[in-house]
């Protein structure tokens, strides 16, 4: 079920009760899901993404916009009509009720026409299990259950009345790291098993980008950009998309336009043709630095971490904005500081270009 | 040793305490109930056995006192504990006003016995000058003139039920709102996404994460109940054999210092009957709330 929503805004009464304006949760929200994808809506706390998330299952009423489902408007649809699926952050499984009775209970509020028998119940009930696969565990309490087991139990309850749309907020944070990349895994086998167009809010960059097939940033309520994984990686459209994705975090330097050349204190490290003259921020992912012993990025060396696969060199230099400079360069590299410098030269597309006003791209 | 006689001297004032005020007087009252003849004057009696038992079971007082206290039980617990969660349910659905009725229905409980029993005479009782106002509504309706107070045992019976769950109600609604308070909205919106019905949200998921809460207010309100005394003074005076509204403890106070009194062993014997019809009514409560009962 393709998901659209337009012009979506939604305000909140300040708690303050002093301050007469309202919270902006959610600011014009344009968005349009394509069916039948595993999408990532990604930000910083507070950033207005489980609003999103509220607003499409029908829990928040929109102060302005509409919603659509496929063709048809839900906007002022209560969450029971919508046939949405929700997998709370904390599963809110129901606690005295076995595995199976949770899942069996969305069915049993099955009225009318879609009324189950008990063994169409208990066959919808066995296909969900499995596909979770959580055979085993149906007579258990949920506080019986770990946390992976819980989350499981919490998709099946979700899947079981067959919705159009699934939505699940921040479904890894409650798991420890392992767990958390096992079951990030699981989620993305399930959303392709069912095809069911997925939902997922995550504050974590590596989890939206590992399992998504497109990745939605937000920022104080303001969409900032949509798109595939690499290419929002890649392609940032902004320095905060740009630093928000991608550990260790893309580094910045001040810098300038210069002449045709991109310049970090009066060094040219980048082409820059036909560009004017300005003030920009240079943005380097860790990745592309080069060692180069002429290079024209002359760095204080603090010090090397090896993590195996690559080494980590954490440095200095007077115009980079943060405390410590971190490139990534393959461990078989030696790294030779001389008189405490080490010099870099750049890979241009590892290095990203944002006006230092606006802070947005400058496409070189 | 000496960590052992820190942890005595420690305990010491709770074992004197207890000992004094607590364990020697449940003893005495077990060893009173078995002594035959007990005379308080001379301090002497003539055997022991079951005797006081025998007499306190064939009683027509005591027999009376045990079926009051039973119809008040039966009625006033389930009663007050429904209508509290009912009124419960109301307070946390509204929002305006919330706090202002929290306090109305707060109010009987801070509010001393024996006025209530005097507004409660007000409405009930029939005077000279007045059917009261309960009888009066009544007869608006058609009824018969009904003195609550001096009247048929029914009349009297409904009076008495009214005034104790009246009672009890405030401190019912106070735990019921606290806990109905304490159940995470989250599992409320879960249902809410999952399409369930009002009724069906209330009876599997409110009723059973307050589940707790509400055993231990129909143990407790049983126990209360049981021991019920002072709320039938304050209808119906002192002399409740008279009126036919005594109690089981009731029983066992005019035994000792009623104008019939000076009994003690009479007095355990029929404390310690209400001692057993309580233990056993508990036990049954128990072992109820093991099915029914979900502790999270």
């Amino acid at each position: 079920m393709k998901i659209v929503l337009q012009h979506l805004t939604k305000r909140f009464p300040n708690r303050n009760k002093k301050i007469k304006e309202d919270v902006i949760a959610v600011n014009d929200f344009d968005l349009e899901i394509p069916d039948g994808k595993l999408i990532g809506l990604l930000g910083p706390s507070g950033c207005g993404k489980s609003t999103v998330l509220n607003l499409i299952c029908g829990l928040e009423k929109p102060t302005e916009g509409r919603i659509f489902f496929g063709e048809t408007e839900v906007t002022d649809l209560p969450p029971e009509k919508r046939g949405v699926g929700l997998v709370f952050q904390n599963y809110a499984l129901y606690p005295h009720l076995s595995v199976y009775d949770n899942i069996k209970f969305p069915l049993e509020n099955l009225r009318g026409s879609e009324k189950l028998t008990k063994e169409e119940m208990d066959a919808r009930i066995r296909e969900v299990v499995s596909l979770v696969q959580i055979d085993g565990l149906l007579e258990r309490k949920p506080n019986e259950l770990s946390g992976g087991q819980q989350q499981r139990v919490a998709i099946a309850r979700a899947l079981v009345k067959m919705p159009q749309v699934l939505l699940l907020d921040e479904p890894l944070s409650n798991l420890d790291a392992r767990l958390r990349i096992q079951t990030r895994e699981e989620l993305k086998r399930i959303q392709v098993e069912t095809g069911i167009t997925t939902i997922f809010v995550t504050h974590d960059q590596e989890e939206a980008m590992s399992i998504s097939d497109t990745i939605v940033v937000m920022k104080d309520g303001v969409l900032q950009q949509q798109g595939e994984p690499q290419e929002i990686y890649d392609e940032p459209v902004n320095l905060f998309v740009a630093s928000f994705l991608g550990t260790p975090k893309i580094n910045v330097f001040t810098g300038e336009i210069k002449n045709g050349q991109v310049c970090i204190d009066h060094m040219p490290v980048l082409e820059a043709n036909g560009q004017a003259d300005r003030e920009v921020l240079v943005a380097v992912r860790p990745e592309g630095f080069v060692l180069d012993e002429n290079g024209p990025l002359s760095c204080g060396f603090v010090s090397r971490e090896v993590m195996g696969r690559d080494t980590s060199i954490v440095a200095t230099h007077g115009d980079f904005q943060g405390e410590r400079i971190r490139a990534i360069i393959p461990s078989e590299q030696e790294v030779s500081p001389e008189n405490g410098m080490v010099r870099f030269s750049l890979k241009p597309h590892k290095v990203r270009i944002f006006d230092a006003k606006t802070q947005t791209r400058i496409k070189l | 040793m000496k960590k052992d006689l820190t942890a005595w001297l420690c305990l010491l004032p709770a074992i004197l305490f207890l000992g004094i005020f607590m364990i020697y007087p449940l003893v005495d009252v077990l060893v009173y109930s078995f002594e035959e003849g007990y005379n308080f004057a001379s301090r002497s009696f003539w055997g022991t056995g079951l005797y006081n038992y025998a007499y306190v079971l064939h009683d027509p007082f005591f027999i009376q006192a045990l079926k009051n206290t039973f119809i008040i039980v039966i009625i006033t617990v389930p009663l007050s504990t429904g209508i509290a969660l009912l009124i419960s349910l109301g307070l946390s659905s509204v929002k305006a006003l919330r706090d202002f009725f929290q306090t109305v229905f707060f109010l009987p409980y801070v509010t001393n016995t024996l006025a209530v029993g005097l507004v409660f005479m007000i409405l009930f009782k029939k005077t000279a000058y007045s059917d009261g106002l309960i009888s009066l509504l009544l007869q608006i309706f058609g009824g018969p003139s009904v003195d609550f107070i001096d009247g048929p045992y029914w009349a009297k019976m409904f009076a008495m039920c009214v005034y104790t769950i009246w009672i009890v109600m405030p401190f019912k609604i106070l735990i019921l709102t606290s806990a109905l308070a304490g159940v995470n909205p989250m599992y409320y919106k879960a249902a809410q996404v999952d399409a369930t019905p009002k009724w069906r949200i209330f009876y599997k998921i409110t009723l059973p994460m307050i589940s707790p809460m509400i055993f231990y207010l129909v143990i407790t309100g049983f126990i209360g109940a049981f021991k019920a005394y002072s709320d039938e003074v304050a209808l119906f005076g002192t002399d409740l054999n008279a009126a036919g509204m005594n109690t089981i403890v009731g029983y066992v106070y005019d035994m000792l210092y009623g104008n019939s009194g000076g009994y003690p062993s009479y007095a355990s014997a029929a404390a310690l009957i209400l001692f057993a019809i309580v233990f056993t009514i508990t036990v049954i409560n128990l072992m109820v709330s093991r099915k029914t009962v979900f502790y999270q």
